[in-house]
């Protein structure tokens, strides 16, 4: 099963744009990303850019309207994840457990939808949009 | 947390643990049985003890020193400590009452990485038979208890524990040396290391028999251990090669089966349900592989993940680049020639030069009797019958492949193509 650790780290929401991480820390989130990687576990890791260098598309009534960031609601924004592969929740637990974070940064753990875990239902939706897409192509 | 979490939390330490507790410990006592039993020891005092106390700061390191200890003791015992032991038990008893800390932990990273590779060349020994390989590699570097090793071999627990067992006695009757082989021996010691785990992503990738046609967990156990390996020994191509293979053909495992289970073959696969994570992972394997390759030809995973890796990047089955895959095999011929390989190239042959030409290569195998209980080729010539419109062959062929296969749902795949024959023929 597959885990994304979102980390959410504090004031992220309102850090100015080219806000860069801590040397010193990123020294050590390196020995934990290699501790990831030498156990076989990890499969991609990225950091994002600050809310205020990104922007928000919203919707209503199926339209898209677009705004810069930072976003003045948004309180816990994310700043980077790892995606994991491990045999259970508890083996996720315990490698959130073992990151080197700060006084106040938060890791969200949130399992990856396998396609198995879906609704018969769903499954079958998803299946269609497989052969609508395919019929749209021909059509053109 | 109830008593039922910390077990399930001991678990997850110890799968992530076990392996490196185990090397240190071997490295001690020089016995890869004993040291798994002290290790084990190490596992049931924390089964004991964490329930009440909770889980400790940093449980590997807690577990590491509860079995180290175990070891000195057991050393001890055996009245096998001559001076060169005792000075080592001195300095581990230091060791052990300042308590690990993580400084120390990561100082003893160091020989670490050594150790979990001798560990994983002494499981796979070729004095062991590849089911004791197998089974060994998955308990001792896998974390897998004897109960999950047995579930994803389909077999009873106690077959498994008594393979367990007596392939760690054989290991000791042999006196196999806790080491990395040397420079000599290297190269057919990491063929079978390889060996082993590409024979449990395969066990999980097609299930030989019965109905059942994947168990994914073990691909991804043997995935784990294969990015383990490419750590410990990076310098190797065939690792990376083997690592790369293994990540592409995971990256297709939801693209194999059909909405019923049916299995789906490769070229009729919907590629937008590949994993194209894994296939980025694939292909950077590959990527670190091939500069290690030397002057002579590359290895058989490095060849093998090229080819896997063609139809990865092709964006639809028709843009495959069938002359560079059959070159690859032609390759993979002179360094590892078997009658697959030539039916996998009479395939790639078929695709670029065509269906004659493809044609010509399996019948040159079949008239060397080669694969005569193999489904698999009178499938492929069917398929080359096909493409030249002789349909009441293929179907003949596909009839017969049918009737070889040991797969109930290939069994009906079989069928269903000789049946499409049929129609075709009287069209």
């Amino acid at each position: 099963m597959r885990f994304m650790m979102l980390v959410i780290p504090p004031d992220y929401a309102t850090a100015e744009p080219g806000t860069m991480p801590d040397p010193e820390h990123v020294a050590e989130m390196m020995k934990y990303n290699e501790a990831l990687q030498k156990a076989g576990v990890l499969l991609a890791l990225d950091g994002l850019h600050p809310p205020s260098a990104g922007f928000r598309v919203t919707y209503k009534d199926r339209k898209p309207t677009v705004t810069d960031g930072p976003f003045a609601e948004a309180k816990e924004c994310l700043g980077g994840y790892w995606m994991i592969q491990v045999k259970s929740r508890e083996e996720a637990v315990e490698w959130a457990r073992r990151a080197p974070m700060k006084d106040g940064e938060i890791i969200e753990v949130r399992q990856v939808h396998e396609f198995e875990d879906y609704t018969p239902e769903v499954q079958q939706a998803a299946e269609g949009f497989k052969e609508m897409h395919e019929a749209a192509q021909q059509k053109k | 947390m109830s008593e039922r979490d910390i077990h399930r939390a001991i678990d997850a330490v110890w799968r992530i643990e076990s392996a490196k507790i185990i090397a240190t410990v071997a490295r001690m006592v020089r016995e890869v049985g004993l040291a798994e039993e002290l290790a084990q020891d190490a596992l049931v005092a924390a089964l004991e003890r964490w329930p009440q106390s909770g889980i400790p700061a940093n449980p590997g390191a807690w577990l590491t020193t509860v079995a180290k200890h175990s070891a000195i003791d057991h050393l001890r015992r055996r009245k096998l400590l001559e001076r060169k032991h005792e000075e080592i038990g001195r300095e581990l008893e230091a060791e052990l009452e300042t308590a690990a800390s993580f400084a120390d932990a990561m100082a003893e990273e160091d020989h670490i990485d050594d150790d979990l590779l001798r560990l994983l060349f002494v499981a796979c020994h070729p004095v062991l038979s590849p089911e004791a390989r197998v089974a060994l590699t998955l308990r001792l570097l896998g974390g897998l208890t004897t109960a999950e090793i047995a579930r994803a071999f389909l077999v009873p627990e106690p077959t498994i524990a008594q393979r367990i067992v007596r392939a760690k006695r054989t290991l000791a009757d042999a006196r196999v040396p806790f080491e990395v082989p040397r420079a000599e021996e290297r190269a057919e010691r990491l063929d079978s290391v390889l060996a082993v785990l590409y024979l449990i992503f395969n066990e999980g990738y097609a299930a030989t028999a019965g109905s059942e046609w994947m168990r994914p967990a073990l691909c991804e156990d043997a995935l784990r251990l294969g990015r383990v390996l490419a750590e410990l020994a990076p310098q190797e191509p065939e690792v990376h090669g083997l690592v790369a293979l293994m990540e592409i053909q995971a990256s297709r495992l939801r693209a194999r089966t059909g909405p019923d289970g049916e299995p789906v073959l490769l070229l009729e696969q919907d590629r937008a349900r590949w994993d194209h994570l894994l296939i980025g992972r694939g292909l950077a394997a590959l990527r670190r592989a091939e500069p290690l390759v030397g002057d002579g030809l590359p290895g058989s995973y490095v060849l093998q993940a090229g080819i896997a890796a063609c139809h990865a990047q092709a964006r639809t089955a028709e843009d495959t680049n069938w002359w560079r895959i059959a070159t690859l095999y032609g390759l993979l011929m002179q360094v590892a020639p078997s009658p697959v390989v030539e039916m996998n190239r009479a395939v790639a042959v078929g695709m670029s030069a065509g269906p004659q030409a493809g044609l010509e290569i399996v019948d040159a195998l079949i008239a060397q009797k080669a694969l005569e209980k193999s489904h698999s080729l009178l499938c492929v010539r069917g398929d080359l019958l096909v493409k030249l419109g002789r349909y009441a062959e293929a179907q003949a062929e596909f009839e017969r492949s049918a009737r070889l296969t040991q797969n109930d749902r290939e069994r009906r795949l079989m069928l269903a193509l000789a049946k499409t024959c049929l129609l075709a023929a009287h069209h």
